[in-house]
């Protein structure tokens, strides 16, 4: 299975996630910078936490126009399956290729810290067979409230788009809890806040979000 | 003769603003108590080319597409 994971001025998980993807679930991963194109023939493509741009003007406003993500939007909307971690969900809003927006925290504090999320919604790339399991995560970020208006809200309830929610309470005062949603034309685009790739090897204390690459390997 | 521009970027009524209403709570802790909301926005300042034709209707892309959200923020401007 090959995996593209681009690289932003300003990513910095990009290695975390070639690292687990390579290493620890044995995908290939390919490293993409954002200047170039896709390579043709990836299974998976995924953007990575970080800071792109240095969060100038809107945390992902200017990835958005990185030459790449041209052909992500083409491979998401012929059904590629894309997963933005943290900065890499913001870009996907940004990008139009998911709806809502990451505002500042409501406590206005950069927020690291373990966190436990419930796996819900329909099935997508990355949670095929988890509904209904709760995975600790860590989060780190100062813009993960997701919004959008209630309207949007209650339309991705209803599809089965929000895939997974903050059990206990959003930290960061994110609209219904929620912590990753998913679009596209078969939900396969999804962003969610916390990082699997920092929880994906015991050592560093917990290995539920490897759940999610295997399960993206296995789509 | 170059055009200046400004553009304001101010959140939408009903997003909540965290960083506006610290703000006001400092102001009010200072001891302006006639403060009663604060709302937080950004300020663009641009200059156009001489050659730049059709300036309203460019700048209004470039405000949809990348100087504003729009599922959260409203935006204007002012030529001259």
């Amino acid at each position: 299975m090959d995996i593209g994971i681009v690289t932003f001025p300003g990513s910095n998980c990009d290695h975390d996630v070639y690292h687990v993807l390579k290493r620890v679930v044995g995908a290939n991963a390919r490293a993409v910078w954002h200047k170039d194109r896709l390579p043709a023939g990836l299974d998976a493509v995924v953007l990575p936490g970080g800071f792109s741009y240095g969060d100038y003007l809107r945390c992902g406003a200017l990835a958005r126009f990185s030459p790449v993500m041209e052909d992500v939007t083409g491979f998401a909307s012929a059904g590629g399956p894309v997963v933005g971690i943290c900065n890499g969900f913001q870009v996907l809003c940004e990008s139009g290729l998911l709806p809502g927006v990451l505002l500042r925290n409501a406590s206005l504090k950069f927020i690291c810290q373990d966190v436990l999320v419930e796996v819900q919604g329909a099935d997508t790339p990355v949670t095929t067979g988890l509904r209904g399991h709760r995975l600790r995560m860590p989060i780190a970020h100062a813009e993960g409230n997701y919004y959008a208006d209630t309207e949007t809200l209650d339309r991705l309830e209803g599809e089965g788009q929000v895939v997974f929610r903050y059990v206990g309470g959003a930290p960061n005062g994110s609209s219904r809890d929620i912590a990753g949603i998913a679009g596209g034309p078969r939900l396969n685009v999804v962003g969610l806040m916390p990082h699997p790739e920092r929880a994906s090897e015991g050592i560093l204390g917990s290995t539920d979000g490897r759940r999610l690459f295997e399960s993206l390997l296995g789509t | 003769m170059a055009k200046k521009v400004r553009v304001y970027v101010t959140l939408k009524r009903g997003v909540l603003d965290p960083q506006g209403s610290a703000v006001g709570r400092a102001l009010r802790t200072m001891g302006y108590g006639e403060v009663e909301d604060v709302r937080l926005g950004k300020y663009i300042e641009m200059t156009l080319s001489d050659e730049c034709s059709g300036a309203e209707g460019k700048l209004d892309e470039m405000c949809k597409r990348l100087l504003a959200n729009t599922v959260i923020e409203d935006y204007r401007f002012e030529m001259g």
